[in-house]
């Protein structure tokens, strides 16, 4: 922080640095960035703060602790199993939904008669809050990892079809036209002319159906559970145990992040020759 | 056109038969393959418990604390998402700070928050009202944002030329701007929150819809369990159309 801002001495070398505290607001000015990690500090001094002095620390912990009992909430016997479940869930329910979400995208979309027949209904299956048939799942598939991963895929699925089929819609009808034309055969038009028009959506899907996947996986944890991580959050709720429940929430929130991250890289990655 | 038409015809047909086949389907498994009634009840069976909650009234009380609850949390979420979000987009500077910020947030699934919500607030409406509000705030304030942060600076400047005041200028050219983005991101912001206070319902709390239908179904009760899903589906369906309907009015005028 001492050290001058480079547009500072360009533009004044002979005058003495301005006082820290301007430097300092117009570093912040130029890069927004900083000023952004400042807003994030801030707030985590207010939680430890707040959570210090001012709250019962039955009901919240600094940010400290949390941090420091991040080795203990691993140590706790149960959770790296908890988590290891978990994530196993997600990755079967998001591996289930893409490739379902895929083949029903694909034979609803590529016809124009299933398009205008099937679609109306999975735009209603769609809006329909499904947590209202949560007990449903439970009742049929146990409580164990089926249910979370039937409820994973009944959330991830249907923004996956909805984004493919309007994938599969938009490519231009002079491209298939002209491809047909030339003599390409269905095949053909399948391999170059579908599917790499389909790339972009078929991402885009994969991130929205990575958020419902999320939603619904940690949904079916937290309503019921024996081994996964539900079963921790509610065992550290119901001891009033803060400073643990934040740690899991912590390390829960950094994995879906994480796998955010991944599948949106992914869609920047190969939705990208679409605009160059 | 006829073509058309036919081919219209021929869908929703299509469409009837499915639904129809469905329920057939349903009947027969129930009354003759000998699915079990715990698994799967009669659909006459539930159309009748469906009658009988509406005819007695029994679900009042339960769909008061619900819609109450989302009426609580979307009027708590809508006035502030807007007015911070129109705080934020007064300057380019805060929207490159706060923008990126608010969405990192947003792409977190919050209803991790939950145990701590109820930890914090209890299993009464007010952690069900925590979570709605955090759940449909960021979609309200990042639109609001987007839509008088992006508002083409050529109109503004041309407004100001004219001599227009700041509420003039807020009232004729911000707000119809911003309108059709900001009235999308409280749609959205209104269908998160029902979700999620239906869901934080099912997880953990007294009363409402999502508790009563965990109720039913830990008493077995499974015909009107059912019942309570149709209802429950229903009301869901009923408010968000409502929604819809009003955006797409607010767009028009």
């Amino acid at each position: 922080m001492t050290q001058a801002h480079p547009v500072a001495t360009s533009k004044a070398p002979a005058l003495p640095a301005p006082p820290l505290g301007r430097r300092l607001k117009r570093t912040m000015l130029r890069h927004p960035g900083i000023a952004r990690l400042g807003v994030v500090a801030a707030l985590f001094v207010l939680w430890e703060i707040a959570a210090r002095y001012w709250v019962d620390p039955m009901f919240i912990s600094p940010p400290s602790r949390v941090i420091g009992s991040l080795d203990a909430v691993f140590n706790t016997r149960g959770v790296p199993a908890a988590l290891q479940i978990t994530f196993w869930e997600l990755a079967v329910a998001f591996a289930m939904s893409v490739a379902i979400g895929l083949v029903v995208g694909l034979a609803v979309g590529l016809s124009r008669f299933s398009n205008r027949t099937f679609m109306p209904i999975i735009l209603l299956l769609y809006g329909t809050p499904q947590v209202t048939i949560l007990p449903i799942f439970i009742l049929y598939f146990g409580i164990g990892p089926a249910s979370k991963i039937a409820f994973g895929v009944s959330h991830g699925i249907f923004p996956i079809i909805v984004t493919i089929v309007a994938g599969v819609q938009n490519i231009k009808p002079i491209l298939m036209v002209s491809a047909r034309s030339m003599g390409a055969s269905r095949w053909q038009i399948f391999r170059w002319v579908i599917f790499p028009h389909m790339i972009p959506s078929f991402f885009a899907g994969m991130r929205l159906g990575m958020t419902g996947v999320l939603l619904g996986v940690l949904l079916a944890e937290l309503y019921v559970s024996i081994a996964g991580i539900g079963y921790f959050t509610t065992l550290f709720t119901q001891n009033f145990d803060p400073t643990r429940l934040l740690g899991l929430i912590s390390i829960l929130a950094a994995m879906a992040i994480v796998l955010n991250e991944i599948v949106r890289r992914a869609e920047v990655y190969y939705g990208r020759w679409q605009h160059e | 056109m006829k073509a058309g038409r036919r081919d219209k015809a021929v869908s929703r047909l299509v469409q009837v038969g499915f639904l129809v086949g469905l329920l057939a389907l349903w009947y027969l498994a129930t009354t003759r393959w000998g699915v079990s009634r715990i698994l799967l009840p009669n659909p006459v069976v539930v159309y009748h418990q469906f009658i009988d909650i509406l005819s007695t009234g029994e679900f009042w009380p339960d769909l008061r604390v619900t819609l109450t609850e989302l009426a609580v949390a979307f009027a708590i979420s809508s006035t502030s998402g807007i007015a911070l979000g129109y705080l934020i987009s007064r300057s380019q500077y805060l929207i490159r700070v706060f923008e990126p910020l608010m969405a990192g947030i947003y792409s977190v699934p919050i209803i991790l928050f939950l145990p701590l919500y109820v930890l914090f607030f209890g299993l009464g409406p007010a952690s069900k009202i925590a979570l709605g509000t955090t759940i449909s705030f960021f979609p309200i304030v990042l639109s609001t944002i987007a839509g008088f942060g992006y508002v083409d600076r050529m109109y503004v400047v041309a407004a100001r030329s004219m001599g227009a005041s700041n509420f003039q200028l807020f009232r004729h050219v911000l707000l119809p701007a911003a309108m059709p983005v900001i009235l999308t991101g409280l749609r959205m912001g209104f269908t998160v929150a029902l979700l999620s206070i239906l869901g934080s319902e099912t997880i953990a709390s007294l009363a409402g819809l999502g508790h009563k239908i965990v109720h039913l179904a830990e008493a077995m009760e499974m015909a009107r369990m059912f019942a309570y899903i149709v209802f429950a589906v229903a009301i869901a369906a009923t408010l968000n159309t409502l929604v819809s309907t009003l955006e797409a009015r607010g767009r028009r005028s």
